[in-house]
């Protein structure tokens, strides 16, 4: 069971490699549209303290969102993906492997550089802590809520869009926690039942969305 | 070993064909003939068991395909007519990553093996996006070469090959054969398989 998830790892963190463009797009992504919000708001740290963990989990909802299509869609295109759905074991396990393929070259990153920009926001070192932590337990949760509404939308023209449609929605329990673990943390109540709701969030999306993925997945290859 | 029985096709709101059936042994080949559109594609994902069939049932090794899931995809090698062969990669990486996926054995001597086998020796560490199509197609089809699963699924296995591939891949096929597998291929270009039993399914 561990040995195909490894597999699957293993393969598209070497495509994603030989594919860098992409993953460095999203990360610049993250980062113009965080910067773009100290630039316009202007110089007012009490301003910019308060707005920072909404800024930065929107822009980490939407740089995740733009990886997502492609997730299953290049597998979908050169047959790789029948392959897979033919392998002698539950395509849920594929799924999975896909899954944390996509959070390492798209929400670990993130995660790394999410304390560099929160310096922006004049954040103190615990918020930019408990940020960097939010961030790291929240993006897995993304990335497998993202993989259903992936397969979802397979093979469909203008699936980007709805994808977008599909996905964004259900992001909203991630961002609210998200942001508040840090909201929590700067004014002083901690947030670590932020963060706990955070962790139960990725590891019910971790177990459930794969297998929903699969679902979608085999309909989408009739 | 591989039986089907009764099946219907409706892709859409066309009926491609019903009462559809047959029984294929071991060292038997099954030829699918029939012109565009006729369902050829459509009679292979159902055998492989992408594609529900809207009535009927096949079966391997007397069990149904749906019921026996991974026992029966662990006996089945399907190639269609994409290559799934990932641009980014070499021949190799390639080859041994489908390996790998599959859960098959393969060790790396044995893919640079099958690589030469398929002339693409001195390639094997170019990526696949420099390839011509025929060569692609020799990638996808030197998984073939350490194949020892007993039911093999071609779609169109010989598009795309020069005459000299076209030969060896008859070949590699009769191997197949002879060692008492399986194979079902559908083709537009009849190319003679020495060894085996031939039977030819045509639908209209």
């Amino acid at each position: 069971m561990l040995k195909i998830i490894l597999a699957v790892v293993g393969r598209d963190l070497k495509l994603a490699m030989r594919r860098q463009a992409d993953i460095v797009s999203a990360l610049f992504f993250f980062v113009i549209v965080v910067s773009l919000f100290p630039l316009g708001i202007g110089p007012e740290p009490d301003l910019l303290r308060k707005l920072a963990p909404g800024v930065l989990w929107v822009a980490a909802l939407l740089a995740t969102m733009l990886s997502l299509p492609r997730l299953f869609a290049d597998d979908h295109r050169d047959g790789t993906l029948e392959q897979l759905a033919l392998a002698p074991h539950p395509l849920g396990l594929v799924v999975t492997g896909k899954v944390i393929a996509h959070w390492l070259v798209s929400g670990l990153p993130l995660a790394l550089i999410a304390p560099v920009l929160g310096i922006q926001f004049d954040l103190s070192t615990d918020a930019l802590l408990v940020l960097t932590g939010a961030i790291l337990l929240g993006t897995p949760a993304l990335s497998g809520i993202g993989a259903i509404g992936a397969a979802l939308t397979l093979g469909l023209r203008g699936g980007g869009v709805l994808l977008s449609l599909l996905v964004l929605p259900l992001y909203i329990p991630v961002l609210i926690f998200g942001a508040g673990a840090v909201d929590a943390t700067v004014s002083g109540l901690g947030g670590e039942g932020h963060l706990s709701l955070l962790a139960a969030m990725t590891f019910a999306s971790l177990g459930f969305a794969p297998w929903a993925s699969a679902a979608a997945l085999k309909i989408a290859l009739e | 070993m591989l039986e089907a029985d009764n099946l219907e096709c409706v892709r859409g709101e066309r009926r491609l064909f019903a009462g559809l059936g047959f029984n294929l042994e071991a060292g038997e080949l099954l030829y699918l003939q029939g012109r565009n559109g006729a369902g050829k594609t459509s009679l292979l994902r159902m055998i492989i068991g992408l594609l529900p069939p809207e009535t009927g049932e096949i079966r391997w090794k007397g069990k149904s395909i749906r019921s026996s899931g991974d026992e029966f995809r662990a006996d089945l090698c399907y190639l269609g007519h994409l290559n799934a062969i990932k641009e980014e990669l070499t021949p190799l990486e390639n080859l041994l990553a489908s390996a790998h996926l599959a859960d098959e054995a393969l060790s790396e001597d044995d893919a640079l093996d099958a690589l030469e086998q398929v002339g693409l020796a001195g390639r094997e560490d170019l990526a696949c996006k420099y390839l011509s199509q025929g060569q692609k197609r020799r990638v996808a089809l030197a998984r073939l070469v350490k194949e020892r699963r007993p039911l093999w699924v071609l779609d169109e296995p010989f598009v795309a090959l020069d005459v000299a591939a076209v030969d060896w891949l008859a070949g590699i096929i009769s191997a197949h054969l002879q060692r008492g597998g399986l194979a079902v291929m559908t083709t537009h270009q009849l190319v003679a398989i020495p060894a085996g039993t031939v039977r030819e399914l045509k639908l209209s």
